[in-house]
């Protein structure tokens, strides 16, 4: 026997299954489930519980990765309605977004060979701001049922300013050392 | 010799016996061992009073081992045979040991990790670890007058897999029963914050012998969280010691000493070192194998310009380690210091003008680690009630798989918590490809080459498909303590091939229990006698833990033909407990655990629902 692994992770923390989250209410049900089923509580316990208890507790840990994650969250959320969001397969974009990802790149490299620090701190703040506003699209896209297709786009974007944000990070971080 | 303590039958199911359980901070310079007694965690002094052992052990010709003060007092006189600092080499190949500079051992070149060749045989830096062990183990078993149950065993937060698997060899190795292994920043994180009933966000530096470790936790409510950590295992204040001794041999024209002076250099290159934090200005002789002499001066503002880039060297762990938490360093309510190293003063400074804040001293560096080892182990050991207590841990570095051209996939990302598992899909890329190679590897690195390998196997046996049809299912799981068990499953054809790897660094399980049988050959009763003591204790815990089960949830969750069931085989294995036959105890323990099987699960998916309808409140305690 092992936890109930066709609950998702919404159901997983008695948490309604919707996009938007009550944060608080997500970090409490992980840290009263943990509390419960951590192999640490279990240590004395028999091999079967100790299995159990490192099942339930892997469960819970990848669950609350998943929703605490607003990207991840939101990709997790079209699978379980049934989407896929086609992140490996489908890698058309709207040409002036692609335009857009390439100028952002090689500005990055362009500043970091620079050594201009001011100007990759721009660049993040213009990044976040983008973000801020593709994951409110999300929010709007994910809360009626007739957008979720025209959400898939938007997570695929998002994985790209992702990605951008690392690499002003990596940047960034060569600078301070 | 340890005393034995025969456990008389019946006694070891006693309920509410105290069971003996410490916490081994295993260092590359100094190890300790501490325990929890009356309430309070205190580390163990051995004959002389002395909470430090030195991590020194030199072997000798009659294959006599000496360990502490003794072996590290005959370093330099007999270098070849003296093993210091053997924490850097455990789970290491050749190559990473070359990167440490002149050492006086002659290493061997074996899979995965290096050897010594000694004038007592060859030995690998397991067996030399668990030479320290045993030396604990004996003096914890001494001062208590009892038997272990188990020790929590301390690792730097950054050890690899190899790293963490070979420790936890060397405690079996031991003779010790390992209830968990604990990172040493989260360790002195619970002696910390249950000193100071801290809540908030804590960054803990720590920097040993010869590893570093920056954790990021938040603690809340007895939960301590890592948030995210980082390091370098192979940075530590040797790497200080080095410094002062380049420098004195490049100023001083100290001419290519042979090993033994080489160690004394070191040796009065570290006793500078720590003269240094209290004093300006050190003068001092050193006296060479050759008859010279040599005035030997240094003022603690040309060591810190000296090792400057090595204090630089740890702001980059430290940098990463926020930016993996998503943290600036605005967000730290506090810096613990950890380690005897960090008692350098340009060490302080850094942390203070990096963080922006006096960092926090007001535990013993060299102490605090074994101490919250000690806390956690008297939980684990179950003498304590655990509620106020949990522990959730990250992995260091991402693990992954080769996948084609030498690339690296990860399947689980650095700082995930563990215990955690992830599966990843992958196929055949050959019509009728029947076998697939799957190597296992851990780092950052895009490269392969550039990461460290941890396993090699083959699935074998996929029925002959056209190439893209087949999906293997490869499951890395990693356990509360770190390590990682990989699988892997064929998932089309209904043909299941399984396979299971525990990555090791080529010692197979066969293998230790070889060298186990060689520690145990002159102590076969003794073996036997600790076998048996462990099987009872195990069962009596289990009975214990049963019946408390049984009384609070026996009448709802059982039907009464499954209740009778289980009290049968609790029946069998009181009984087997009274004899002698460890082997015995040991399927009857596997028998009662197979029946309640069922009844444990119905226990768990209760208290999980318990928990989520708000029945049991995260704040009721408070």
């Amino acid at each position: 026997m092992s936890p109930d692994f066709t609950q998702n992770h919404f159901e997983l923390f008695a948490l309604p299954v919707s996009y938007e989250l009550d944060m608080q209410a997500l970090e409490r049900a992980y840290r009263n489930l943990l509390r419960e089923v951590h192999p640490d509580r279990h240590a004395g316990a028999s091999d079967a519980e100790k299995r159990l208890a490192a099942q339930w507790a892997t469960r819970a840990n990848e669950g609350y990765q998943v929703l605490k994650s607003p990207l991840r969250r939101g990709r997790y959320f079209l699978h379980i309605n049934g989407v896929d969001t086609e992140e490996e397969s489908n890698t058309a974009m709207p040409v002036d977004f692609l335009q857009q990802q390439m100028d952002w790149r090689e500005s990055v490299v362009d500043a970091r060979l620079a050594g201009d620090e001011r100007r990759l701190c721009t660049l993040a703040a213009r990044r976040t701001q983008d973000e801020v506003a593709m994951f409110e699209l999300l929010r709007q896209q994910l809360s009626a049922s007739g957008t979720l297709g025209e959400a898939r786009l938007t997570v695929r974007k998002l994985r790209f300013l992702e990605k951008l944000g690392e690499e002003i990070d990596d940047a960034l971080e060569t600078f301070a050392a | 010799m340890a005393l034995l303590q025969i456990a008389e039958p019946g006694e070891a199911t006693a309920p509410h016996q105290h069971r003996l359980a410490v916490g081994i901070d295993l260092g590359t310079t100094n190890s300790l061992v501490a325990t929890v007694r009356s309430g309070t965690a205190e580390v163990l002094l051995n004959h002389d009073g002395d909470p430090l052992l030195p991590s020194v052990v030199r072997y000798q010709q009659r294959g006599d081992v000496i360990v502490g003060h003794a072996a590290r007092a005959a370093q330099a006189e007999d270098p070849e045979n003296t093993v210091v600092s053997v924490k850097r080499f455990m789970g290491r190949g050749i190559a990473d040991v070359a990167k440490y500079g002149a050492l006086p051992y002659r290493f061997i070149d074996s899979p995965g990790m290096v050897k010594i060749d000694t004038v007592a045989g060859i030995k690998s830096p397991v067996d030399v670890s668990a030479e320290i062990l045993k030396v604990l183990r004996n003096l914890a078993e001494e001062s208590l007058a009892g038997e272990l149950v188990g020790a929590v065993i301390t690792v730097p937060a950054y050890f690899d897999d190899s790293q963490r698997q070979a420790t936890k060899d060397a405690a079996g190795l031991a003779g010790i029963n390992v209830l968990r292994l604990l990172n040493e920043p989260t360790a002195a994180a619970v002696a910390y914050g249950l000193d100071n009933a801290s809540e908030g966000t804590f960054a803990v530096f720590d920097l040993g012998g010869g590893t570093f470790d920056i954790s990021i936790l938040r603690l809340a409510k007895g939960i301590f969280e890592v948030l995210s950590t980082n390091g370098d295992s192979s940075l530590g204040g040797d790497d200080f010691d080095q410094a002062i001794g380049a420098h004195w041999r490049s100023v001083n024209g100290i001419a290519a000493a042979d090993h033994r002076d080489t160690r004394k250099l070191l040796l009065k290159a570290r006793e500078v070192k720590e003269r240094l934090t209290t004093q300006e200005f050190v003068e001092t002789v050193l006296p060479l194998s050759y008859g010279q002499e040599f005035r030997l001066r240094l003022s603690r503002q040309e060591f810190q310009a000296m090792t400057a880039p090595l204090v630089q060297r740890m702001l980059q762990p430290v940098r990463k380690a926020l930016r993996d938490a998503r943290l600036s360093v605005t967000d730290i309510d506090g810096v613990v210091m950890v380690g005897g190293a960090t008692r350098m003063p340009h060490v302080q400074q850094a942390v203070a003008s990096f963080f922006g804040k006096a960092p926090l001293n007001n535990l013993d560096p060299d102490k605090v680690v074994a101490l919250g080892a000690a806390i956690q182990a008297n939980v684990l050991a179950g003498n304590r009630a655990a509620d106020d207590l949990l522990l959730l841990d990250v992995i260091p570095l991402s693990l992954g798989l080769e996948t084609m051209g030498g690339l690296t996939e990860k399947v689980i990302p650095r700082n995930s918590t563990i215990p955690t598992a992830r599966a990843q899909e992958f196929t055949t890329f050959k019509d009728g490809q029947t076998a697939m190679a799957i190597h296992v590897v851990q780092g950052e690195r895009e490269l392969v080459k550039d990461c460290r390998s941890l396993a090699r196997f083959e699935l074998r046996g996929i029925p002959p498909m056209v190439a893209g049809a087949a999906r293997i299912k490869v499951l890395f799981q990693v356990d509360a303590d770190g390590l990682l068990s990989v699988s892997a499953r064929e998932m089309v054809s209904g043909v299941e091939t399984h396979v299971e790897v525990k990555p090791s660094y080529g010692l197979s399980d066969a293998e230790i229990t070889e060298m186990l049988k060689a520690s145990f050959s002159h102590a076969d009763e003794d073996a036997r006698a600790r076998a048996l003591f462990e099987q009872r204790v195990e069962a009596g815990r289990m009975i214990e833990a049963l019946r408390a089960a049984l009384a609070k949830d026996g009448d709802t969750l059982l039907a009464e033909d499954e209740r009778a069931v289980i009290d049968a085989s609790m029946q069998t294995l009181a009984q087997t407990a009274t004899g002698d036959d460890h082997r015995a105890i040991k399927e009857s323990i596997a028998a009662l655990s197979n029946a309640t099987e069922p009844f444990a699960a119905r226990r768990m998916d209760r208290s999980v629902a318990d928990v989520l309808r708000g029945r049991k409140i995260e704040d009721v305690k408070i």
